[in-house]
């Protein structure tokens, strides 16, 4: 992998991202973050419900855990998006080559950080909206 | 071209011999049924999953004659509450997860051009203990106990035993049994495609079908255990009076449809992607060219599968739950439609960008599909709670569940048999009759179900065995009536042709120039499943790969010999298909089938009551499964090496992250901490639904901080001496390593005394009220984990004692360790929840 060549030098940040190791686990990365977000907004509301009768202090709790979800998926997304460019044989990409399957993995990575931003913002958009217990 | 040893045909014949003579079946009227070979226990398992579902049907079949006319009096009520909950639960647990399970053990090796899969044995404990327990469960409507709750089994009328009899029992303990085997298996299925690939086979040129394999037993890993932990509590209240769910002593009935559904919502997606999985195997077989967008399915497969575990509570619609939180679940069901579409999506889009040929398989692929989208539709409009309010239980949802089942699973199941038959038999099935039966169970499925929807609106509820004439729903039924017979017709067609198989003479090999690695099988196999494991340069070696067929054929690639004698396949390492190792696999023996017998027992006999047989049982099954893994694991081989051909030489024995037990250890860990999680989910659960949780009064005192505190210090001493006999055995002090574990497995036994003793010593009576109870099943299952940490520790100790385990080879303590990682957090978690939390809140 390591022997990408042209623009060595030049953006720097985008050399490291694009060296940064890929696996399995790193693929998931993106959903993972919808479940714990998702988890988060349940438990939140089902605990500030039962316990104090009432709709959790709202939106901040929300708003922080939307935002943070929503960077850390962008944030993997991107790097999976530089990583899915780097340079190597001609398309399709569909060979067993070590950069083929970096490819592979972080293109799937950025389709996945896309669906789960969707799905994201479709569990945040009820909280944001609706505001009591009933 | 150069000289390559595997031209001397002489040598071929040889190597050919040795490897027919390690591969021989065994024989002998018992002896083979000792037979492991995935091949042979794949067809068991798939012919058994298949009688399962026939049986089924014919239950759907005597439904459908009831309801056929208002006010028919063919069965009495209790017999037709068992028909439909034996039906749907028969349906779900013993045809469509066992067959995905079947199917991919029979596929999965030839798939990826292993021998077999990692664990034979285990697959053949995960059929016999299958069918043990299948037996038991749909025996029992022949002495009319069976199961009457409904195949979700909902608490209070299932768990009060003045209201339902020995059925419930025979449900959760007779289905848990099952669960058991579905989790073997989806660790033998997990360890197969992250490490049996062939050579070369990175990640992004494995089969679609691997995919899914992989991505549906994680979900069965996460969707399995929150089942049986409720099925835990459910016997713990049957059994013992322990009142989780009994609204009287501080329980909730809602906790049990929590863990149900959390389980049953992604079980249908367990048994939807294994056979769409299947399509993207036939698709580009048919469209003459590879599937479009590998990674867009990848991701479907994989966001499908995250998506559906935030689905569970669109079952709980109408239970009273705040609308905020319906809210999530709705906006998780309209999503989890993005991937599922994007599956159609690639799959029409192929077929549109090849030439395609219309074969019997295709035909199943695309009429399921059309079904299958119409069952989507009905979803999307359930999801919206308040249409669900108005449709819920009622036979709109019947409808609704079926075009999924049918269209998503059955069809496509039927598909895959028309596409796979030759590869198993080596034979094609009838293409005249299988399309002939297709448009009967087309026709059929259309005919049974559609009505539902109207029926259902116009407020026939589910589950009742007749209605009254005034309702005007008797037409609409009948036509489902005449509806399923035309269905079950069609099916029956379909064994018709399975019958006649057997005279049929033999198709070429790979009938339907398919271009990927289970279609090197030959019409007359043989057993050692792939002559030489290849190395694979693309998605589809039998196209684009240059005289694969024949490389392969002639032992051109990697270990195309047997030696010494032993049956081997190679493991390679996860992300890039890199050999790192010969493993020696299992070979026949009854040990499988026999602790199957054995633990299927104790199931057995807990149902009647007999429980200090079925205390027996279990004192037998641990020392068959001791036995087995004394005689059949971590065994130190001959030589360090061994050379697989062009050059290329492995070690034989591997331990820690690269090896496949250590995966195998890992992977069943996260299945067993996923149950332990919907148990410590209850006790919060509880927490939430009351203001007095803990309770106050005579037998509910807490277990106080002390001996819990006590029982933690002790587990971790008792971990961290296992951490500290892993290191200092790699070092070389083996006699250290053995004091280490020998104590570390008297300190887990100590464990267990002090965790026990916290509630013992504050008298609680888990039958007094809900607290108590759940207190003690927490405490229950870490002290079980406990007893199970101590026996692995002595088990390692005698290892090394009787030289098994070395510095050098010591797999079995870096495989504890695993379990002792995992046993920490158990018991961080109870003793912090049962001794600290009450303080807290
Ligand atoms: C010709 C084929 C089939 C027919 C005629 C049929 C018919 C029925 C009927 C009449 C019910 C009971 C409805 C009620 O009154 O509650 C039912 C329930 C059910 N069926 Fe089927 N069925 C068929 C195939 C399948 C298949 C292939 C599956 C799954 C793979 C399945 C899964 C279920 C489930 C889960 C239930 C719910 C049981 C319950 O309410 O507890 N069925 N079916
Ligand atoms: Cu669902």
């Amino acid at each position: 992998m390591k022997n990408e060549t042209p623009n060595e030098g030049r953006g720097g940040l985008r050399q490291r991202v694009r060296g940064l190791r890929v696996t399995l686990w790193t693929l998931i990365v993106p959903p993972t973050v919808w479940a714990g977000h998702f988890l988060f907004c349940y438990l939140w509301v089902a605990v500030s419900c039962a316990k104090m009768g009432a709709f959790p202090r709202f939106p901040t709790a929300f708003v922080i855990g939307t935002a943070v979800a929503l960077a850390i998926i962008v944030a993997s997304g991107w790097i999976a998006w530089i990583q899915s460019g780097t340079p190597g044989d001609p398309p399709p990409h569909d060979d067993g080559t070590d950069i083929d399957r970096l490819r592979f993995l972080a293109h799937a990575t950025v389709l996945l950080a896309a669906l789960s931003f969707v799905a994201v913002v479709f569990t945040a958009a009820p909280a944001l909206m609706l505001t009591d217990c009933r | 071209m150069s000289l390559h040893a595997q031209d001397d045909i002489e040598l071929r014949r040889a190597q050919e011999d040795r490897l027919r003579a390690v591969w021989a079946p065994p024989t002998g009227w018992f002896g083979r049924w000792t037979d492991v070979n995935n091949n042979v226990v794949g067809v068991w398992y798939t012919l058994t999953a298949f009688t399962f579902m026939l049986f089924a049907g014919v239950l759907a079949l005597i439904m459908r004659a009831q309801l056929s006319a208002p006010g028919n009096d063919l069965v009495t009520p209790s017999t037709f509450n068992q028909l439909f909950t034996l039906h749907g639960s028969m349906m779900m647990f013993l045809f469509a997860v066992p067959m995905f399970e079947a199917v991919a053990v029979i596929l999965l090796p030839q798939l990826l051009g292993a021998r077999d899969l990692p664990f034979p044995r285990l697959s053949a404990f995960g059929y016999w203990s299958f069918l043990i327990g299948g037996v038991f469960v749909a025996g029992s409507i022949f002495f009319d106990v069976a199961p009457d709750g409904g195949w979700f089994m909902y608490p209070p009328f299932t768990t009060r035993t003045d209201l339902s009899g020995l059925g419930a029992d025979i449900w959760m303990l007779g289905l848990s049994f099952i669960e058991v085997s579905s989790v073997a298996a989806a660790v033998e299925l997990i360890v197969g495609v992250l490490k049996t690939r062939p050579p070369g086979m990175r990640l992004n040129l494995m089969p679609l079908y691997a995919w899914y394999i992989l991505v549906v037993a994680v979900m069965i890993l996460f969707a399995f255990p929150p089942l049986i932990a409720g099925d835990i509590l459910f016997e713990l209240e049957r059994l013992m009076g322990w009142p989780f769910f009994d609204a009287a002593r501080g329980g909730d009935a809602i906790l049990w449809q929590h863990l149900f559904w959390i389980f049953g919502h992604p079980e249908v997606y367990i048994v939807f992607l294994p056979s769409i999985a299947l399509f993207a195997m036939i698709v580009p077989t048919f469209a003459r060219r590879p599937l479009l967008g590998y990674p867009w399915i990848v991701l479907a497969a994989v966001g499908t599968a995250f998506l559906s575990f935030g689905l569970w509570v669109h079952h709980m619609f109408t239970t009273g739950l705040p609308k905020i939180s319906l809210a999530f679940f709705s906006a998780a069901s309209e999503a989890v439609a993005i991937p599922t579409g994007i599956q159609i999506f690639a799959f029409i889009a192929t077929l549109w960008a090849g030439r395609v040929v219309w074969s019997t398989p295709m035909l199943y692929a695309t009429g399921s599909i059309a079904i299958f989208v119409i069952g989507g539709l009905t979803g999307v409009m359930v999801a919206v709670a308040p249409f669900d309010w108005q449709a819920h239980d009622t036979y709109f949802i019947v409808a609704h569940l079926h075009y999924v089942l049918i269209g998503g699973t059955l069809i496509p199941l039927f598909g895959g048999l028309y596409y796979y038959w030759p590869l198993i038999t080596g034979k094609k099935l009838s293409d005249r009759i299988g399309r002939t039966a297709f448009w009967f169970l087309f026709a059929g499925a259309n005919i049974t179900f559609f009505p539902m929807h109207f029926s259902g609106l116009m407020g026939m509820p589910r589950r009742v065995f007749t209605y009254p004439a005034e309702l005007g729903i008797g037409g609409l039924n009948m036509v489902s009536t005449i509806g399923s017979f035309i269905f079950a017709f069609g099916v029956l067609l379909v064994c018709l042709d399975l019958a006649r198989s057997p005279w049929r003479q033999k198709s070429e090999r790979n009938p339907w120039q398919a271009g990927t690695l289970e279609w090197l099988a030959h019409p007359d196999d043989e057993d050692w499943g792939i002559r030489s494991v290849p190395l694979i340069e693309s998605r589809y070696p039998i196209w684009d790969q240059k005289n694969f067929v024949s490389k392969v054929d002639e032992g051109r690639y990697f270990l195309p010999d047997a030696e010494e004698g032993r049956r081997e396949t190679i493991i390679t390492s996860v992300l890039d298909a890199r050999p790192i190792q010969v493993i020696r696999l299992g070979t026949p023996s009854a040990v499988p089938m026999v602790t199957a017998g054995v633990l299927g027992s104790v199931f057995i006999l807990t149902t009647y009551h007999l429980y200090w047989l079925a205390a027996a049982g279990v004192a037998g099954t641990l020392a068959c499964v001791l036995y087995w893994l004394w005689t059949g694991t971590g065994e130190i081989p001959e030589k360090e090496r061994k050379a697989i051909g062009h050059g290329l030489s492995v070690p034989l024995y591997c331990s820690g992250a690269s090896s496949s037990g250590w995966w195998a250890m890992f992977i069943t860990m996260m299945a067993d901490a996923t149950a332990f999680s919907g148990l410590v989910f209850g006790y919060y659960f509880f927490w939430t639904r009351a203001d007095d949780f803990p309770p106050s009064g005579v037998g509910m005192e807490g277990p106080g901080a002390f001996w819990p505190m006590a029982a933690l210090a002790l587990t971790l001493a008792s971990w961290a001496m296992t951490v500290a006999a892993r290191e200092v055995n790699a070092r070389g002090a083996e006699g250290a390593a053995r004091a280490l574990l020998g104590v570390g497995g008297l300190v887990s036994l100590a464990a267990i005394a002090a965790g026990v003793a916290g509630p013992v010593a504050t008298g609680l009576q888990p039958s007094l009220h809900v607290y108590p109870a759940i207190v003690y099943t927490l405490v229950i299952w870490t002290v079980t984990h406990n007893a199970v940490g101590a026996i692995m520790q002595f088990y390692t100790m005698a290892r090394s004692i009787a030289g098994r385990m070395t510095p050098r080879y010591d797999a079995d303590v870096r495989n504890i360790t695993v379990y002792h990682h995992f046993m920490a957090v158990t018991a961080i978690v109870t003793y912090a929840t049962i001794g600290l939390f009450p303080g807290v809140s």
